[in-house]
This record gives C-alpha cells, structure tokens and sequence, in this order.
C-alpha cells in the first residue's frame, strides 16, 4: 500500500458564496485502502465526497485520481475517468422509474457488451450481496430507506470500480445488516483491491473496516487529525478527538 | 469438439470428448472481457448429453463481479442439467468471494402467472380506487371549505406571510406574460376582425368586437390558462414536493392542519389574483386593439369611446366573476393534486400534469355553464 497514492487532494479550498467550508485540505488515499472521512455534523464530509467525485468545482486546489483532475479533465477523458468510480448517495438516489434490478442493470447494459442474461445474473447477484433478492422487481419507492441505500451499494458496485464512494452507508440500518455491509467491503477491498472513501459515523464500523481516517474540524475548516482510529484514540493531542473515538470505544475493543 | 476465445486478456476454452466437459478459463476476468467469453461458454453448456463438468481456472489472475457472475452460471448449469461440478486451481481469494454468492441468496422466484381471477381483482381494484378518488375530493372540499370559513370568521388565523408571497408570485410575477398575451390577442382579433368588417366598410364595429369579446370571454380565459400552467402546476409540484419529503406527514403529526397552513392561503391568494390579472389582460387586449385601429385610420379617442359605449360595467363584471371562480377551480386542483401525491420523483411530475389538465378542463366546463347561465339571465 506504500506505493502511489490513487486519490491526491491538493489544497482543496471549498466554498457556498462567502461561506468558506473546507479550506486547503491536502491528503492522499493510497490503492486498496478504506479511507474514512470522520467528523461533527456540518463539518462538511458530503461537501468534500462531492468534490472528490467532481460535482463541485472546488474554490482553490485540485483532486486527482492517478494523475488526471477530476476538476479539469474534459471530454472523453472524462468520462473514462468517472467510471472508475462509484458513488453511493446518502439518500440511495435510485432511480424512480425503474426496478431495483433494471437500476442495477443499467451502468452494465450501458458501459459493457454484458447480454441480457448475464446482465441480470450479476445483477441479482449483487442484489444478493445486500440481502435484496427478494425485491428485484420491486420499486424504489415500494422499499425502505434502508433497503435503498443496501440497493444503491449494489448499483454503485455494479462496474467493480476501482473506487467506491460511500456516502454515509450503514446509517439508518440495523446493527446486522451494517456489520454485514462492513464485511463486505473489507472482503471486496481485500480480494479486488479495490479503494473505499466511506464517510460515516458509526464507530463500530469505523474501527473495525477503517485502515486510516481524517477528521474535519467544523471550527477550522481544516483536518484536525488523520492516522489510524485506534492509535488517534489512544494518542492523539486534541481531546475532542479522542472523546469522538472514545463514546463507544469499550464495543470496539470487544471486536 | 474444441472452442478456444481470446478476449482482451481473458481467454476460454471448452473441450467436449464423450460426455466430459473441460473448461478452461484463464486470465483477467471482468466487466469489459466477460461480455465476449459469455455467448461460448454458454454454447458448450448447451451441447447434449453431458455427463460431466469440470472447470480449470489455475489462470485466473484478476475476477470481479462479472467474473463471478460467470462462474456461478456454470455452476447453475451444471446443477440444471443434475453433473458434479468441479472448479479446480481457482485462488483462495477468488473462491473466498464465491463464497459470498450462495445461490440461496439470489434465486429466483417464478414469475407471477395472472389468471383471470387477477384479471377480476385488478379491475376491481381500479374501480375502487377511482370511488376513494371521489370520496378523497369531497372529503378535501368539505375540509377545505370548513377552513376557509373558520379564515372568514378569524382572519387572524390566516398566515398572513405565506398568503402575501403566494398572491406576488401567482398575482405580480405573472403580470408581464399576461400582458404580453394580451395583447397579442387583441391585436390578433382585430386583425381577423378588420379583414371581415373591411369588407362592408364596417371598421368602427372592430371596437365593439375586440372590447365584448376581450372583457367577457377571452380576457378572463387567457387569464386562466396563463394562471393554471404558471400557479396550478407550481402548487402541485410544492404540495407534492413536501409530501414526499414527508413534511405534510409532519403537520399532521404536530396536530397542525395542512389544510388551513398550506392550502388555505393558496386557495385565497390565487383567488383574488385571478381577476386582477383578468383586469390587466383586458386592458392590454384593447390597447392591441387599440394599434390596429390606429393602423386603420382611426383616431385612438374614436376607438376608446366606441369600446366605453359598448362594454358595459355589467360585461366587465361578468368577466370578473368569471375569472374569480376559474382561480379558485385552479388553486382548488392544484393543492389537491399536491396532497394526493404518491411516493417518488415522477409522482410529483404526475401531480402537476393532473393539476394543468384538470384544471384547464373545468375552467372550459365552467366557462361553458356562465355562458348558459348568462344567456338566460340576459347577462
């Protein structure tokens, strides 16, 4: 993992008008790694994760996957650039119109000469890695919010990418499933090498899938501490940091 | 019997002596190669009379979920047609993410047969579905009206802000397009008009026209359009929006009426925006009448007077009420069809719809009663 980073931030300034939200981060997320970006609410993580997908133009700075920037990269480039990630919204963005299944089928219908067939199996396979089987056919609309977010991980996986962005994943699922979606990220960053930004909150996840964190400060706008959860729980300088690993770390020591 | 494939960096061979099938697959296993490896493999699993499976992948280096995808199709069919399988030489890893696919978890179920028995029950359903839309209207009209006298008796109770910006936006900020169209249709019946009067030298009557037709019919009509796809759709779409963010559900739960918050000041505003706006289309109807007059000769006082002797205050009026009661079927359909909302993005899409359509079909039935009901009342 020591070799070269497949994520850099550079000095990556974020701002709503006047108002400044992350000023001059600058990190790497090395290949393979399940990076996890920690923080208070409205620290701004979702406003970070969606810089790095390159939804947002950040105010100063750059992000580059490999050495092409999500923020000026144009054309086709661009378009190769993007399907080597996946994201997973906070909200599960499926879309409404189709089934669970015609969701996930659609990056594989577009993107590969997969035929129907074999589109449908990986896709009820994916479904499957999330406990959705049952719910192929059903609507978005027709499921849970958990369910939702469970079937958009199954989309956003739906390409194998590199690079999986996950926006919040085990919020709002029960403490079952959310271990289960734990193992399964730690099984696809292991055998598929593949890199995960996850921002979340939960410590019994963080702890048990994170291989480094940073933590935003709301007040600073800057990170305030980035390394291995349980060393920045034992070690680090700023209290408030160790009180955040610290609220549940007695069921972290347990796992 | 021997097919081999290259593909990109994956490559497949299946071997088929006697009922033994050997399969070998070997290389990069993903999205962009298992697409092309797919058709063949599944044309040695087609072959008859196999007897035995058994599948080499010592050179797999790379498999993702496509991969994967392709292993657990062999499996199926190995189990379809009733073989042992054996998968030999595949890697710790790989096998390990195999595991993760137990076929349990991504069955199938048989596709739902509908009989004539679902045939009956969907009809059914439809037919009662349709009923609880009837019972849902009056049911909102009742709750409706009930509010709105309770608003008559409190004003106070009335939110006096949502009301303000609601009337700006459905009232004020429709101004300019209502202008602009009419007086473009005044300017266009004039014109039509002068091609048929000029004929009997009966310019002059352009005036009686354009001013009966503009202040009883047209003006209060074009208003009404204008105000159903502008504010109609736009209550829809807001009422919509917030049921399926579950704020309605949230009034609700605080013990707040939706009706008297939301629907309430809509109604009202738009409402009492709809005349005003009529009274402006008919102003900017009879200045395009106005030009066209004065391209034709005539001086603007011989115009105004004739409009002034012809239009009487009773015609104005009429128009008025017109417009009065077309706002209020509009705002009416357009909450309604905001509440009513399903789950989801295109319900919200479908709501508006249904309030444009409905709205502008009541206003055409609606126009369609004042003009019996003004005929026998010599209106």
């Amino acid at each position: 993992m020591q070799n070269k980073p497949i994520i850099t931030v550079e000095g990556m300034t974020a701002r709503y008008g006047d108002v400044l939200v992350l000023d001059e981060l600058t990190f790497e997320v090395a290949r393979g790694e399940i990076f996890v970006i920690l923080g208070g609410s409205g620290c701004g993580k979702s406003t970070l994760l969606k810089h790095m997908i390159g939804l947002y133009e950040p105010y100063a700075g750059d992000i580059k996957i490999d050495d092409a920037s999500v923020v000026t990269t144009q054309g086709a480039e661009r378009d190769a650039l993007i399907r080597r990630f996946g994201v997973m919204y906070q909200s599960g963005a499926l879309f409404g119109s189709m089934t669970l299944l015609e969701n996930i089928c659609l990056p594989l219908e577009e993107f590969t000469d997969l035929g129907k067939e074999a589109r449908e199996l990986i896709a009820r396979m994916k479904l499957g890695l999330v406990g959705l089987a049952d719910y192929a056919h059903h609507m978005p609309s027709a499921i849970s919010g958990g369910m939702k977010k469970r079937a958009a991980i199954a989309r956003a996986m739906a390409l194998d990418p590199e690079i999986l962005f996950l926006d919040e994943p085990s919020a709002g699922l029960d403490p079952i499933t959310a271990d289960e979606l734990d193992e399964l990220i730690i099984q696809l960053s292991r055998t598929l090498n593949i890199t995960f930004v996850v921002v979340t909150h939960e410590l019994p996840s963080i702890y048990k899938i994170a291989d480094r964190v940073i933590m935003l400060d709301a007040r600073t706008k800057k990170i305030i501490a980035e390394g291995d959860p349980a060393e920045l729980r034992d070690t680090c300088d700023n209290e408030w940091v160790r009180d955040f690993f610290n609220r549940k770390g007695g069921v972290a020591n347990n796992s | 019997m021997r097919k081999q494939r290259h593909s990109a960096d994956a490559t497949f061979s299946g071997d088929t002596t006697g009922g033994r099938v050997q399969l070998t697959l070997s290389g990069r296993l993903g999205v962009e190669t298992v697409g092309r490896l797919w058709p063949d493999v599944r044309r040695v699993l087609e072959a008859k009379g196999i007897q035995s499976l058994a599948l080499d992948a010592s050179g797999v280096e790379y498999c993702d979920g496509a991969g994967m995808a392709l292993f657990v199709y062999v499996r199926r069919a190995a189990a379809r047609l009733g073989v042992e399988l054996s998968i030999g030489g595949l890697k710790d890893d790989f096998a390990g993410m195999l595991d993760l696919y137990p076929e349990a978890t991504f069955e199938e179920q048989p596709p739902e047969t509908k009989g004539v028995r679902d045939f009956i029950e969907e009809v059914g359903m439809v037919f009662a579905e349709t009923v609880c839309g009837w019972r849902d209207h009056v049911a909102f009209l009742g709750e409706l009206t009930v509010a709105m006298f309770k608003t008559l008796l409190h004003p106070a109770g009335l939110r006096i802000k949502d009301f303000l910006s609601v009337a700006e936006a459905s009232g004020a900020r429709a101004l300019p397009i209502i202008g602009m169209l009419g007086f473009l249709i005044g300017l266009i019946m004039a014109f039509q008009g002068a091609v048929l009067m000029a004929q009997f030298g009966a310019e002059i009557y352009i005036a009686d026209f354009v001013g009966m037709s503009i202040t009883r019919e047209l003006g209060p009509l074009i208003t009404a359009i204008i105000v159903a796809g502008r504010t109609g759709s736009a209550f829809a779409a807001e009422l919509g929006t917030m049921k399926v963010n579950e704020e309605i559900d949230a009034f609700t739960t605080m013990g707040l009426d939706p009706v008297r918050f939301l629907v309430v000041p809509r109604v009202l505003a738009a409402t009492l925006m709809t005349p005003l706006l009529a009274i402006f289309a008919n102003l900017f109807g009879m200045a395009g009448g106005a030009v066209v007059m004065r391209g034709l000769g005539f001086p603007l006082v011989t115009y105004v007077n004739r409009v002034v002797a012809v239009v009487s205050a009773v015609d104005f009026m009429g128009g008025l009420v017109k417009a009065l009661v077309f706002g209020l079927l509009i705002s009416t359909a357009g909450c309604l069809c905001g509440l009513r909302t399903g789950e989801g993005a295109s319900a919200v899409g479908n709501s508006a719809t249904r309030a444009v359509v409905s709205s502008i079909v009541m206003i055409v039935i609606a126009d369609g009663l004042f003009a019996v009901a003004f005929y026998f009342l010599g209106i």
